[in-house]
């Protein structure tokens, strides 16, 4: 049994990782192999820009859920990078660099890296919550800023480029957004290998020292300050790199990608997925585009919805969905699945009712209040719904407290469910460390 | 005679106008077992941490093997060769056991804030590791996380984080406090194995470790240094026992 024990421990001493290589290859194949599957070009707008999160999302983590510091105003060095690549993209375009376009995030990269070693300097002298005030502090001096300088920053409309310039190389002109898309698979694919392979290296462990216990690393040799510093500039770097694809992808950059929105939104990305694990913030890069590109699609209120989901995350599964995946996959491992699924069942079902009820309730508010030109009734699922007719309300509200109340109860019977069986497991894992 | 490996002249502290270290002065000779008591908030701990540049000195001058570390951050006190563990447990406890004690050997392996190593491929980090681990009795427990561990096995930790990068000069902070007996019993055994060939200064207020294992013992009352003696004459010295022992020196250390 000392097998299965050992699977689930951390790696030592092992030059080739057979597992690892296996997860890359499969990641490989899946980024390859995506838009095959999806093709319309509403995916693949919507994969372009996964996978520009993703590279943002992991380099905010690098600092957040690894370095331990919280940080409000990352968004400047991805969009101080995307200012940056899409000039070079410009100069690219006249003539006077000589880049090919599959390059220009690396200079958003070096950029963004750049303004890491001068920003840093400052910030990370700080940590805590003194380095979250002085993140945000920052965030709004360079938002100001983008817009004092409108040689550069191009003032409210940003500046817009066109990213099919020079010779098409091997027939990849970046015209069509299925060969940006590879490009971005290609940059993000590659970022992740670096970013996971920073995690471990000397420098990303200590980072995790620091982040644990500062005050012990400083007495074992390690200048806190300069750790943080440290990570911070390679956080910066990969930022940057999400900022060039972004300048490829929408070939505009506006002062809102320097912008405080942007920065909470790589944080709300991160956690949602799980900012203590490697692959968190990439679930959390999907998931947030999946309500901020397709959700958007379909309401207004999308944002009222992420802002819940947020919440609800914070609240029940602060360890992400990334948690949640491995919290099940421990119990499956357990095989103790049998005693959640009737709890499961009854949590689903009745927050599914609940979920029906708030939504009507936002959908009709929303219509009411900022559509009522377009008349009082809209249509939700289907069904149309007046907002001016009281009888929708009274069934509205109806079905979102019957909701409520079940789901509070079901949530009751899951949470005690759940902890029995967390028991369980950690009962047989005490049995087997002693064995 | 052996030279100073940790001398203190004049040392002071204040606190606003409190005055907790009154004027300390130490030497301790290479590779002695130094062990400092004294009544509770007599400044002990204090003196720690100013040895180990936790709180800077109000006047004085400390030396760290005949060189100049007044006023020095404690990580460069820790390059300089001193290392030092907490009364309070002190470690890393979302890491695993061995990750604790790796952790501790990066910077002195000359690792320092690498990010072109791979971590799993540095051999002699692991080998060291691995070494600590199973002297302090923790090899079964080696991919625990450290906040798992029980108190005992904590104590055993921090003292393995704290030798773990091969620093010349220890000072372990009531390494036995909380301690069973027995427990304690096996802490002493293992301090002895693990600062072989070392300086090692502790505070401690258990007496039979004091009496076990120190070479010489330094008597801090009211932030002063009263009295600084091999253990038998600081049991006979007629001023220890007025101003802090009294009876009970005498007592827990034969009994």
């Amino acid at each position: 049994m000392t097998t299965s024990v050992q699977s689930g421990r951390p790696v030592r001493f092992q030059p080739l990782n057979v597992g690892r290589w296996l997860v890359w290859g499969l990641t490989a194949v899946l980024f390859a192999v995506i838009p095959l599957i999806f093709k319309s070009g509403f995916a693949i707008t919507l994969l372009s820009q996964m996978g520009i999160l993703i590279v943002f999302a992991l380099s905010y983590n690098m600092i957040f859920g690894q370095g331990g510091m919280l940080s409000f105003g990352h968004a400047v060095y991805s969009g101080l990078g995307a200012f940056f690549a899409i000039h070079a993209l410009n100069w690219v375009g006249a003539g006077t660099l000589p880049l090919p376009v599959s390059l220009i995030p690396l200079v958003g990269g070096l950029f963004g890296a750049l303004f890491g070693v001068i920003f840093g300097y400052v910030t990370t002298k700080k940590s805590g919550t003194p380095f979250a005030m002085i993140t945000l502090g920052l965030g709004e001096m360079v938002f100001a800023a983008s817009l004092m300088f409108p040689g550069f920053f191009g003032g409210e409309g940003g500046i817009s480029s066109d990213r099919v310039v020079g010779a098409p190389f091997l027939g990849i002109s970046y015209g069509p957004a299925i060969q940006v898309y590879y490009l971005i698979a290609v940059w993000c694919f590659v970022s992740m290998i670096a970013m996971f392979a920073f995690s471990h290296t000397p420098l990303g462990r200590i980072s995790n020292a620091v982040r644990d216990n500062p005050e012990r690393a400083e007495f074992l040799g390690y200048n806190t300050q300069r750790v943080r510093y440290l990570v911070l500039i390679a956080s910066a770097f990969f930022a940057g790199i999400s900022g060039g694809l972004a300048a490829i992808n929408f070939e505009i950059v506006t002062a809102e990608n320097v912008s405080a929105l942007r920065s909470g939104g790589v944080l709300l990305a991160a956690f949602i997925g799980g900012a203590m694990f490697f692959f968190g913030p990439v679930i959390g890069s999907v998931i947030f585009v999946l309500f901020a590109v397709a959700l958007s699609e379909w309401t207004k209120a999308w944002q009222f919805y992420l802002g819940v989901f947020f919440v609800l995350m914070v609240m029940y599964a602060p360890g992400g969905v990334a948690s949640l995946i491995l919290m099940n996959l421990r119990v499956a491992k357990y095989r103790l699945f049998a005693q959640l699924r009737d709890p499961y069942v009854g949590v689903l079902m009745t927050g599914g009712v609940l979920l029906v009820g708030i939504i009507l309730v936002v959908e009709m508010s929303y219509h009411l209040t900022l559509n009522f030109a377009a008349g009082s009734k809209t249509s939700i699922f289907g069904f149309t719904m007046d907002g001016a007719d009281p009888a929708f309300w009274v069934m509205a509200f109806g079905i979102l407290i019957s909701g409520a109340l079940s789901f509070e109860a079901m949530r009751r019977y899951f949470a005690r469910e759940w902890g029995a069986v967390q028991e369980k497991i950690e009962d047989q894992l005490r049995r087997e460390q002693r064995g | 005679m052996t030279p100073s490996s940790l001398k203190l002249s004049g040392v002071r502290k204040s606190f606003g106008k409190t005055e907790i270290i009154r004027g300390v002065d130490l030497d301790i000779p290479k590779g002695e077992r130094h062990a400092v008591i004294g009544p509770n908030g007599a400044g002990k701990s204090t003196l720690f941490n100013l040895i180990s540049g936790r709180f800077p000195v109000s006047a004085g001058r400390i030396e760290l093997g005949g060189r100049d570390i007044t006023g020095r951050k404690p990580f460069e006190i820790n390059r300089m060769g001193l290392s030092r563990s907490f009364q309070i447990t002190n470690i890393f406890p979302k890491m695993s056991v061995f990750e604790n004690i790796r952790c501790a050997t990066l910077y002195p392996l000359g690792y320092k804030y690498s990010f072109w190593h791979r971590l799993d491929a540095l051999r002699d980090a692991a080998d060291r590791a691995d070494d600590i681990v199973r002297r302090i009795g923790l090899k079964s427990r080696n991919d625990t996380m450290a906040g798992l561990l029980t108190y005992a096995e904590q104590r055993a930790l921090e003292i393995g984080i704290t030798v773990a990068g091969g620093a010349e000069v220890i000072l372990l902070d009531e390494p036995t406090a909380g301690m069973s007996r027995s427990e304690s019993d096996a802490a002493v055994e293992l301090i002895r194995r693990m600062t072989e060939g070392k300086t090692l200064v502790m505070v401690e207020h258990d007496m039979s470790v004091v009496f076990g294992l120190a070479d010489r013992i330094s008597v801090v009352v009211y932030g002063e240094v009263i009295a600084s003696d091999a253990p038998v004459r600081i049991r006979e010295n007629r001023a220890v026992q007025e101003a802090y022992l009294g009876t009970t020196l005498t007592e827990e250390a034969h009994g």
